[in-house]
Order: C-alpha cells, then sequence, then structure tokens
C-alpha cells in the first residue's frame, strides 16, 4: 500500500489516468526524501476487502444524486462501503464548526465523497466548504474540466486541469476596518503553501501524463505575493526536469482561455487561491457548467472530492437532478485511491450515455429522472 | 453642438437615440453625477485656435504602429485635436527613449494640462524591485476613477457568442492594486487589498449615470462578498444603497466566479457590469475574448478632472511588435470615444463607421480578425471608406 502512485511517467497521456502501481514501487529507491508524493492516499481495505469511504450526502438534491452514485458504484462491484456522516455546523466556542464524529470518520477514512451544502448567506455563518477545507487542511483543489459529448457549448473538445491553491492568498480571512469606511483585506502568501501545491501540481501533471504546468499570477503587480509565488514555482520547476514548466499572466490567460481552450489541453494550470477559484468556475462554464464538473479538495492526511454546484431546492426530492459532477468526483476519488479499473469503466459508461443523449436530465436539455439517467449508465456497465 | 458643458451632453446624448449602425449608443460619456446640477466647468479641455490638444502616449509594443494609424485618419478626417506626443516606455531596456520617471512625469504633467488623453497601453516588467506599473500609477496619479471597456460584437466579425452588448465598469485606483505589500518574515508575504466607502460610492454612481446616459437597463455589481465579507461586502453593500435611487434601472449583484462563468456561457444576460479593481482586469479580458480580443475593443478611464482613453482591453502586444500586424480598431475606437467627448459626433461617427464597414466588408482584416491584412493595408482601407461615404 506504500505506492507512490504517481511518480513515474505513464506511457500515454490520457486524462484522469494515474499510473499502475506496480510500475511505480520500482522507483521508489531513487525518490528523494521531501519529493515523496504530496497526499497519498493511506486507506485500508476492511474484512470485506472493501475500502471505506465518508459519505456527505448535502443538501437539497445531495441525498438523491448520492443515491444515483451508490447504485452505480454497486452495479458496477467496486470495492467501496459508505459511511453516511451529517455535517451540519454546531457553534463551537462561538466558530462555526462541523460535528466530531464527522470529523472522527473522515480522519479514519481518509477520504471522503461530499454533495452540494447550502450555506445561510449573511448570518456570519463561515462556509461549511472553507470550514472542512480549514479543518482538514485541503490545501489543493484540483479541477479537470472535459467537454462532455452529446451536450453542446460553444467550445468544443474542452480538456482543462486546473489546481487551486486552497488555504491563502485572497481567502486567508484576514480582514479589518481601519476607519468606518476603510477595509483592508489582506492576501497571504507563503512559501510553504505555495511550495506544496506546485509540488502537488507537478506530480499531478507526471500523474496525468501531461508534460507541461504553467503558473498563472500577476506579478507584475503584486510583484512580493504573486512574485513570491513564481518564484517557488521556478524553484519546484528544478525537481521536476521531465516537465515542461512556464509562466503566464492572469489577464493573458483568461483572454487565450476564452478565445480557444484547445492549447490548455497539454497543460495542468496552477495558480494562488482568488485566481484558481475564477478561472475553474469559467473553465465550467466552458463545457456547460458546474452540472457537469467534478472537483477534489487533496490533503496531505484525507481529501474530499465534492460537487460544486448548488443544492438547488427549488428542484430537491424530484427525482430530476442530474447526478453527473458527483459521479465524475467519484470517480476522481476513485482514481485516488488507485481504483482505476473501476473509474474507467464507470466513466466510459457515464460519458456514453451522455453522448447518447437518450436518457438526459432537464439541465442538460433531456426529460429523463435521475434514475432513469441512473439506470441507463447501469445498462451500459 | 460643441458644448463642453457636461450637463448638455448628457441630455444630447439622451436625445439622440441611435445613430447609423447603432453604434453611437455605446460610446457615448458621462461624467460622475447624474441629473443632479453640475458645476458647469467640471471638466475643460484646452482649445486653442479652434482645436483641442490631446495628450498622445503611444505606449509599448504595438502602440506605436496603431498611434500612427490613429493620427493618419484623424488628420484625413480633419479632426480639431492637435497632438501632443510623449514616449513612455515601460520597458527597462528601451533605449534611447526607455522607461524613464522623467518622461513618465512629463505625461502627467501634460494630462493635467490637456485633460485628454489616447494612450496605449505600457509595459509593466515583472522584476521585483523598481517602480510599480507606469499604467496603475497614472491611473492613480490623475485619480482616474473609472475604467470603461466596451463590449460589443461588431457586426460581420464571427465569434463564438452573438448579440453581445456590455460595458465594464472598473474601479482604477484602489483595490488589489493598491501597490502595498511587505513580508513579514522571509516566506510569508502579505498584499494589502484596500476598499474604501468613499471610492466604492464613486465608482457605484458612476456606472449608474453611465447606464442612464446610454440608455442602459441593467447594472451588475460583481464582488466575492461571501468570502472576503468586509472589503467586497463594504464594495457591495454601498452599491446596493445607492441602487435605491436609481429605480429605473434595473440591479443586482452576482458573485465573481459565477459571473466569469456566466460570461462565457450567457453572457447576453448581463449590460452594465461593475466592479473592484482585479475583478474588473478578469473579466474584461474574458469578455473581449469573446467578441474578437483586445484589438477590437475600446475603452476610456475617467476621472473627475481628466480623459485618458486607451484599449479596453490592456494588452502591450509586444510579441508582435513592429510585424505590421497589429490591429488600430481598439485604439481607432477609443479615439472616436475621446471625439464624442468632446461632442465632435460628426467626426466621430465618420471614422466609426468606415471602420465598422470595413470589418463588415471582411476583405481587409488584420490578423487577429482572421485576415491577413496589414496594419497598413487596414489602415488604407478605413481610409477609403471615409472618402466614400463623403
Amino acid at each position: 500500500m506504500f505506492a507512490l502512485r504517481a511518480i513515474a511517467a505513464p506511457a500515454q497521456r490520457q486524462a484522469f489516468r494515474a499510473t499502475p502501481r506496480a510500475a511505480v514501487t520500482l522507483s521508489l529507491q531513487n525518490q528523494r526524501l521531501y519529493s515523496e508524493k504530496v497526499a497519498k492516499y493511506e486507506g485500508k481495505k476492511d474484512g470485506q476487502g472493501n475500502y471505506t469511504v465518508s459519505l456527505i450526502e448535502g443538501d437539497g438534491i445531495g441525498p438523491e444524486i448520492a443515491v444515483a452514485v451508490k447504485d452505480i458504484f454497486a452495479a458496477a462491484k467496486t470495492p467501496i462501503a459508505w459511511e453516511p456522516i451529517n455535517v451540519d455546523p454546531i457553534l463551537k466556542d462561538g466558530k462555526t464548526a462541523i460535528p466530531d464524529d464527522a470529523i472522527e470518520s473522515i480522519k479514519r477514512n481518509k477520504i471522503a465523497l461530499k454533495g452540494p451544502l447550502a450555506t445561510p448567506i449573511g448570518k456570519g455563518h463561515v462556509s461549511l466548504n472553507l470550514t472542512l477545507r480549514r479543518t482538514f487542511n485541503l490545501f489543493a483543489n484540483l479541477r479537470p474540466c472535459r467537454s462532455v459529448a452529446g451536450y453542446k457549448t460553444p467550445y468544443d473538445n474542452v480538456d482543462t486541469v486546473l489546481i487551486r491553491e486552497n488555504t491563502e492568498g485572497e481567502y486567508s480571512g484576514i480582514e479589518h476596518v481601519v476607519v468606518d469606511g476603510v477595509v483592508q483585506s489582506i492576501k497571504l502568501i507563503t512559501r510553504e503553501a505555495s511550495e506544496r501545491v506546485l509540488r502537488f501540481a507537478f506530480q499531478h501533471a507526471r500523474s496525468i501524463g501531461r508534460k507541461k504546468v504553467r503558473v498563472v499570477h500577476k506579478a507584475t503587480i503584486m510583484k512580493m505575493s504573486d512574485g513570491l509565488f513564481l518564484q517557488c514555482a521556478h524553484n519546484i520547476a528544478k525537481e521536476f526536469p521531465d516537465i515542461e514548466f512556464d509562466a503566464e499572466l492572469l489577464d493573458n490567460t483568461c483572454l487565450k482561455m476564452t478565445t480557444d481552450p484547445i492549447p490548455y489541453n497539454d497543460k495542468v494550470l496552477v495558480m494562488p487561491n482568488l485566481y484558481g477559484d475564477i478561472l475553474s468556475d469559467m473553465c465550467a462554464g466552458l463545457i456547460g457548467g458546474l452540472g457537469l464538473t467534478p472537483s477534489g479538495n487533496i490533503g496531505d492526511e484525507c481529501s474530499i472530492f465534492e460537487a460544486v454546484h448548488g443544492s438547488a431546492p427549488d428542484i430537491a426530492g424530484k427525482g430530476l437532478a442530474n447526478p453527473t459532477a458527483l459521479l465524475l468526483s467519484s470517480m476522481m476519488m476513485l482514481r485516488h485511491m488507485s481504483l482505476n479499473e473501476f473509474a474507467d469503466r464507470i466513466e466510459k459508461a457515464a460519458f456514453a450515455t451522455l453522448a447518447e443523449g437518450k436518457a438526459l436530465t432537464g439541465d442538460l436539455g433531456g426529460k429523463a429522472s435521475t434514475k432513469q439517467f441512473t439506470d441507463a449508465i447501469i445498462e451500459k456497465l | 453642438m460643441l458644448s463642453r458643458n457636461s450637463a448638455q451632453r448628457l441630455l444630447r446624448t439622451a436625445a439622440q437615440p441611435s445613430q447609423r449602425l447603432n453604434i453611437a449608443r455605446g460610446f457615448a460619456s458621462v461624467q460622475d453625477t447624474p441629473a443632479q446640477s453640475l458645476q458647469a466647468d467640471i471638466f475643460k479641455p484646452t482649445k486653442y485656435g479652434g482645436k483641442y490638444t490631446v495628450t498622445l502616449i503611444p505606449g509599448d509594443g504595438i502602440g506605436a504602429e496603431v498611434a500612427e494609424s490613429v493620427k493618419t485618419i484623424f488628420k484625413a478626417d480633419n479632426v480639431p485635436v492637435t497632438w501632443e506626443q510623449i514616449e513612455v516606455s515601460g520597458l527597462s531596456d528601451a533605449t534611447p527613449t526607455g522607461r524613464t520617471e522623467e518622461a513618465f512625469a512629463d505625461a502627467v504633467t501634460s494630462l493635467k494640462r490637456n485633460k485628454l488623453g489616447l494612450k496605449g497601453i505600457l509595459h509593466t516588467p515583472i522584476s521585483r524591485s523598481g517602480h510599480q506599473s507606469f499604467n496603475v500609477a497614472m491611473r492613480q496619479e490623475l485619480d482616474i476613477y473609472a475604467s470603461i471597456s466596451l463590449i460589443k460584437n461588431i457586426p460581420g466579425l464571427k465569434t463564438r457568442h452573438d448579440n453581445i452588448d456590455l460595458a465594464i465598469i472598473r474601479e482604477n485606483t484602489e483595490g488589489e492594486y493598491s501597490g502595498l505589500e511587505h513580508q513579514s518574515v522571509p516566506g510569508v508575504v502579505e498584499s494589502l487589498k484596500i476598499i474604501t466607502r468613499a471610492k466604492s460610492e464613486r465608482i457605484a454612481k458612476f456606472a449608474f449615470s453611465f447606464a442612464l446616459a446610454n440608455h442602459r437597463k441593467k447594472v451588475t455589481c460583481i464582488h466575492k462578498a461571501n468570502i472576503m465579507k468586509l472589503a467586497d461586502g463594504l464594495f457591495r453593500n454601498t452599491f446596493n444603497q445607492l441602487s435605491k435611487q436609481y429605480p429605473m434601472l434595473e440591479c443586482n449583484d452576482m458573485i465573481v466566479d459565477n459571473a466569469s462563468m456566466q460570461c462565457v456561457s450567457r453572457p447576453q444576460q448581463f449590460d452594465v457590469m461593475v466592479m473592484p479593481n482585479l475583478y474588473g482586469g478578469i473579466l474584461s479580458n474574458i469578455a473581449a475574448a469573446l467578441v474578437g480580443g483586445p484589438g477590437v475593443v475600446p475603452g476610456c478611464n475617467m476621472g473627475r478632472d481628466v480623459a485618458v482613453f486607451e484599449p479596453g482591453c490592456r494588452h502591450v502586444g509586444l510579441d508582435i511588435k513592429g510585424k505590421d500586424q497589429a490591429n488600430p480598431t481598439a485604439l481607432l475606437l477609443s479615439g472616436t470615444m475621446l471625439l464624442r467627448h468632446l461632442g465632435l459626433d460628426d467626426h466621430a461617427n465618420r471614422i466609426s463607421n468606415a471602420v465598422y464597414s470595413v470589418i463588415a466588408e471582411g476583405k481587409v482584416r488584420t490578423p487577429d480578425m482572421g485576415g491577413n491584412a496589414t496594419n497598413h493595408e487596414f489602415t488604407r482601407a478605413i481610409l477609403t471608406a471615409m472618402e466614400k461615404s463623403l
């Protein structure tokens, strides 16, 4: 189980695919200590040979799409046992926190799958997503976006991979009112966090077989903060001579990606928090919205994979929700656990169903229910 | 016709709906206070011998080439403008007109005197030492607080999206571009984002009056108040409060990541958008890409005293410098905005109509618009079109 899954470069370039484990153990000796795989999965199988995964079903449509994922996983006979947990926020010492048994569960299982959570707006609540990220120190947000055949948008063949620093930057949460009407908000960039996410980006590029890593920054204006991030990138790049590294100004990235996203298909983009937040959603927009994009929050101890779309209270309980985002996230999770063959099988079935276009849910312009969509995928398995 | 009184200009724009090709609407200018009583001389460009003096800063990269086109075309139309050209450069290695503080100071003085400028983009090096960006410094020095980018499909120039017509209004003088950064301990850097109520109010008011003067229906405030609760919260709350004074406008707000997603999937929903500095940079680039890139997006920076017109999507274009491939459309249309600002609508219409007709015809286009014409050929085609229309 001590597999440095992602170190060796895979033979061919294929999105999402990680290297088979056997190939990797060989390269173990060559590894310098610090370049040990960032955030590798260390979960153990239980008595029945299953990995336990904490499942946060979430609010609104969450439970329905969670059922869809569970059904599909059962049909594909994936070695996963679910442990449903409740993360309704509690107040602990005046701060938003999640219940202890939920924390326990995730810490024990080291992996979780999460549906959409509704954040109450404007009630002084720190968003639960932020709380989860802080509690488990999930430092990298991994956001691949791939065009879904069968859902037409102005952009075709998009296949971007974006990694976002998740713990600091503009979202440090350090803000204060200097005098009435004057607010300072601090963007925090540290070498430690920057190097960690950058190293993860390079390793991830290797593991999915991409040869280029590009840092997106605005160091022309923020010379010190983004400058530090950029400088860290230059240093880390030296540890990965097989990966081509370059940097691009945020403005150019926005412009070029929107003009034509295809040149980004062979790259992994990595950037500070805010830029990543905006650009990852922008990429989702290119392929048709958050309902079709997976997301993974990667941390050293545990990782949480999630659907980033809203909880859609208007269609909750009607059986109309589209489980694609959660399903794609769960496949990212399987790959993180090195269960690649299951991920590949399910993914093939899911994309085939979407491409066929017979059993699409309402948001994709179809008429099918969640159940019909799920059944269509299961049939393809 | 040549009245420079702002209130009158507002009224005039309001009374003059659609011009030929319906382009006039997007390019009208506006001052920062709505219909309330204005001081008559808020804005007074110098005019000697029947001509306005305008500071021209060609900028780096393609700046010199496109500025040349603008000068040629303006001259051909006998526009009553005298250029006061000042070579400023942000490039550290450019000689002899390299990055010098003196040239920059000259430019600022000239702009203060003339109150009007047409400007290309200045390069900003990444190097950590040295001066902050000249572009940013100029905006802060002159307090040209509102940046406007006009994003509109150009007839005949096919892109992935149709029917886009939006204006991005961006706060230009504070926010993330404050330039306040420090290293607390080695490896830990703090960068300050400053949001003040006064400046938020100012930009919000500007956006509302811009919307009214240009017959726009909706103003959207872009923010990230769910995370930056105090800073962006202040910006949004100020906007929301002021919006009550403008019941004739539809006002809403949107989180910046959602806005950028909507921008690439359904940009038609936006009309006027107002936002802090950094988001403006991001969204103006995304939006510019929707209608054909930085070569076709005009813009301007407005302050209380000075107005500087520059391309709305700020790219230096160092990569195509000197290759005669640059597209002068953005600077030309920014120039016509300047003319409308002066009340020289006839000149502005003639020039912009010529530009649009050349692009619509599609025979002569620069490479960024999918053609293979040079900048010179494109400029000549515009001159020909202007002659024909006489």
